[in-house]
């Protein structure tokens, strides 16, 4: 236990302390930082161009009527321009855009049908934002006219127009029944938000960590340095203390991750009210979703931690790693797809099934969990199925290791299993 | 403190690499393992480390089985050598001291008066890829020894060193000898196993050829080198029966014969050809009888 210590420490002290660790948690803080400032960053550039904040269009009207309909409607939405309305000819007001005045001219005549009939003159046709709310004030402003000439009074078009009123309630059901029970839509907006975020990480850390417990592993093996280590204590505790050692490696990372993030998310509580936290409204979420999200994310962790270790363990050349590691990184995509698509479908009897399969139940069942209400042994079975898959991989994982780490060759491919295996145990 | 192998066999699918080795190895002793590549020595040492399992047989300590509670006794400087390139001296030997159960403070004592001995202590601050393959051979000696180990087993330890440096490694085994440490060794290099070892034991395709004390193994070897200078054609000499062989230099002769008695005869045939300068009868070397048992040369 002792000695278990000494290689777990190590393995932790040495990859924390090294270059590429600070840089790499280094730069995704600063990429924290800006993502949390991204608003303040896009207006500090816009207020610069100083223009598109406060555009303004100039406006020839023929009919004044329409002229104070929009100025009226575009004063109640929310708008980011102005408009002018000029006594000039057009081709004035073209003149005005051309020296840049103005960001646009809008000439409003009257159809035969007395009806209005526009034309946008500007010479930025990359800004959308100002053509498409014109035209759609507009719309309705010819709207309103048109059911006016038509005899219909104002009271009618506007109930026309109001939105139906169109409620989803969900029906409790009696009983259980088994059927799975989908949570509130706040509820639900706030896990898909944190489910959302867990599979990122889960996908990075899987990932990253994975090919560095067995690019450490490739690398003593390379430097030899594996023979000396494997004497002086057992090859299956030095397995387990790296896999913990990168694991505490990674929580470190992650903690630093979403420390800061969160500190920086309170910091800017104001500014992101209604950005970030209604996408991800993570204040709506439970607490036993974080409790699960935790449990997930370490279990999935130790599953392919100890894939890697194992695989590690077969190859002699730290280049080789990314080879053997090719059906891991395969596995991780595979469930990662599948966690996308149960993402907007989370009770389809796909991500069901592939909740009780090890490889991917980390995020399936995990999304499951949090976006449906679904009873506690089926969770319980998801777990159980998963600790009982790491134990076994452990112990397959163990005997491969004790037998991988004696073998050199150029060979990188799944038969070494056997030739491991072979080797770990008498004949 | 006894290192006994009883029927050792290891195969490895339907190739015995190691059969039925039995060995004694006592106390204050350093013990030679010999044999051509290929002959089974590393699996040996693999087997007596418990890092691989003997298909058949057994590998005692001190009438225990060998496992990881016995590894803090243990020593071993393998074949090929291995550290972390990246790590500094002090840390990968304070690291490495730790795994057979120093505490930090005892390896760090330790470490600084096996530099020092091995006249290497301007390192301690150095990583290990900056070193050369020399020093870096002292380093690996030193993560063998620093933990005062009961057995220490040792694979070609003198591969690659300097005469110079060899002397100061060869005193460090002797000193850890009178100690008490219990070693064993293979090399390549005969003279330094002669110069070490008081018994031997020689493999070749596992099995055990040779076995037993140097001088005994000489004696029962049988025959004798003769070496002749004189100042006539000496060619005749290997056609005369008892020679097994000869090899000539520019001085004279050196020829193997099968026993002292030969030596008479051939005395008696030089006679009346000419002047001699030298008559020289000496026991075998243990390169001789390698050559000889082994089958294939070695320098």
């Amino acid at each position: 236990m002792n000695k278990f210590m000494t290689v777990f420490l190590h393995t932790y002290l040495s990859k924390v302390k090294k270059k590429s660790f600070l840089i790499t948690t280094g730069i995704f803080l600063v990429f924290i930082f800006l993502l949390a400032n991204i608003n303040t960053f896009v207006d500090m550039f816009s207020s610069e161009e100083g223009t598109a904040d406060n555009t303004t269009v100039a406006v020839v009207s023929e009919e004044q009527t329409i002229m104070d309909q929009l100025n009226q409607r575009l004063e109640n939405g929310e708008s980011n321009f102005q408009v002018n309305e000029l006594e000039t000819s057009i081709d004035d007001a073209k003149q005005l855009v051309t020296d840049g005045t103005y960001a646009g001219a809008l000439h409003i005549t009257l159809s035969e049908q007395e009806l209005p009939v526009a034309t946008y003159y500007t010479n930025d046709t990359t800004n959308f934002a100002i053509e498409s709310q014109l035209s759609q004030e507009l719309e309705q402003i010819k709207v309103a006219m048109a059911a006016n000439q038509a005899g219909i009074d104002q009271s009618t078009i506007s109930s026309i127009y109001e939105p139906m009123q169109f409620n989803t309630e969900q029906i409790e059901a009696d009983g259980g029944g088994g059927e799975e029970l989908v949570k509130t839509e706040e509820e639900l907006n706030g896990t898909r938000g944190l489910v959302y975020v867990l599979l990122f990480l889960l996908y990075f850390a899987v990932i990253s960590y994975g090919n560095m417990i067995a690019t450490d592993i490739a690398n003593e093996k390379t430097s030899r340095v594996m023979e000396i280590l494997i004497s002086s204590s057992s090859p299956v505790s030095q397995m387990f203390a790296k896999i913990l050692g990168i694991g505490l490696v990674g929580l470190t990372q992650m903690t630093i991750f979403l420390g800061i993030g969160y500190l920086i998310i309170t910091q800017k509580q104001e500014e992101l009210v209604g950005g970030f936290f209604e996408v991800f409204g993570l204040s709506d979420v439970s607490v036993s979703t974080f409790v699960y999200a935790f449990i997930f994310f370490l279990l999935g962790y130790f599953l392919y931690a100890t894939l890697a270790a194992m695989l590690g363990s077969l190859v002699s050349r730290t280049e080789d790693v990314q080879q053997m590691m090719l059906p891991v990184t395969l596995l991780i995509v595979a469930a990662f797809m599948i966690s996308m698509i149960g993402l907007s479908d989370p009770s389809s009897s796909f991500v069901t099934i592939s909740s009780y399969i090890p490889f991917f139940s980390p995020r399936t069942m995990f999304l499951r969990v949090g976006m449906l209400d679904i009873p506690m042994w089926e969770i319980a079975l998801s777990i159980a199925i998963l600790i009982i898959t790491i134990a076994l991989l452990a112990v397959i994982g163990a005997r491969i290791y004790r037998g991988g780490v004696l073998m050199y060759g150029t060979s990188t491919s799944l038969k070494d299993i056997k030739k491991a295996l072979r080797l770990s145990k008498k004949e | 403190m006894t290192l006994l192998l009883e029927n050792v066999t290891k195969k490895f699918g339907s190739f015995t690499a190691v059969d039925q080795l039995s060995l004694e190895i006592r106390e204050n002793n350093i013990f030679g393992f010999l044999g051509a590549n290929g002959a089974g020595k590393t699996t040996t040492f693999r087997m007596i480390l418990n890092l691989i399992d003997p298909t058949n047989g057994s590998v005692t300590w001190n009438g225990n089985n060998i496992t990881y509670h016995t590894s803090d006794s243990i020593g071993y400087l393998p074949e090929e050598r291995g550290l972390y390139p990246k790590l500094k001296v002090k840390d990968q030997l304070v690291y490495l001291g730790k795994l057979r159960g120093m505490t930090k403070k005892d390896a760090q004592n330790e470490l600084s008066v096996w530099l020092d001995r091995l006249k290497v202590p301007q390192h301690l601050d150095k990583k290990v890829e900056e070193l050369s393959k020399g020093n870096q051979q002292k380093i690996q000696f030193i993560s063998a020894v620093i933990h005062k180990p009961k057995l220490l087993i040792l694979d070609e330890p003198f591969s690659g060193l300097d005469p110079v440096n060899v002397e100061i490694l060869k005193d460090a085994v002797t000193d850890l000898k009178n100690q008490g440490t219990t070693i064993v060794f293979s090399s390549h290099r005969m003279e330094h196993v002669e110069q070490l070892c008081e018994n031997l034991c020689m493999l070749k395709n596992g099995k055990r050829i040779l076995h037993g004390n140097i001088r005994e193994i000489k004696r029962s070897f049988g025959r004798k080198n003769l070496k002749i200078e004189a100042d006539f054609d000496l060619d005749f000499v290997k056609h005369l029966a008892g020679v097994v062989k000869v090899q000539t230099y520019s001085w004279g002769i050196a020829c193997q014969i099968e026993n002292e008695e030969v030596s008479q005869y051939i005395l008696h045939e030089l006679l009346g050809k000419g002047f001699v300068r030298k008559f020289e009868l000496e026991e075998p070397s243990l390169n001789d009888i390698f050559i000889d048992k082994a089958g294939e040369s070695y320098e």
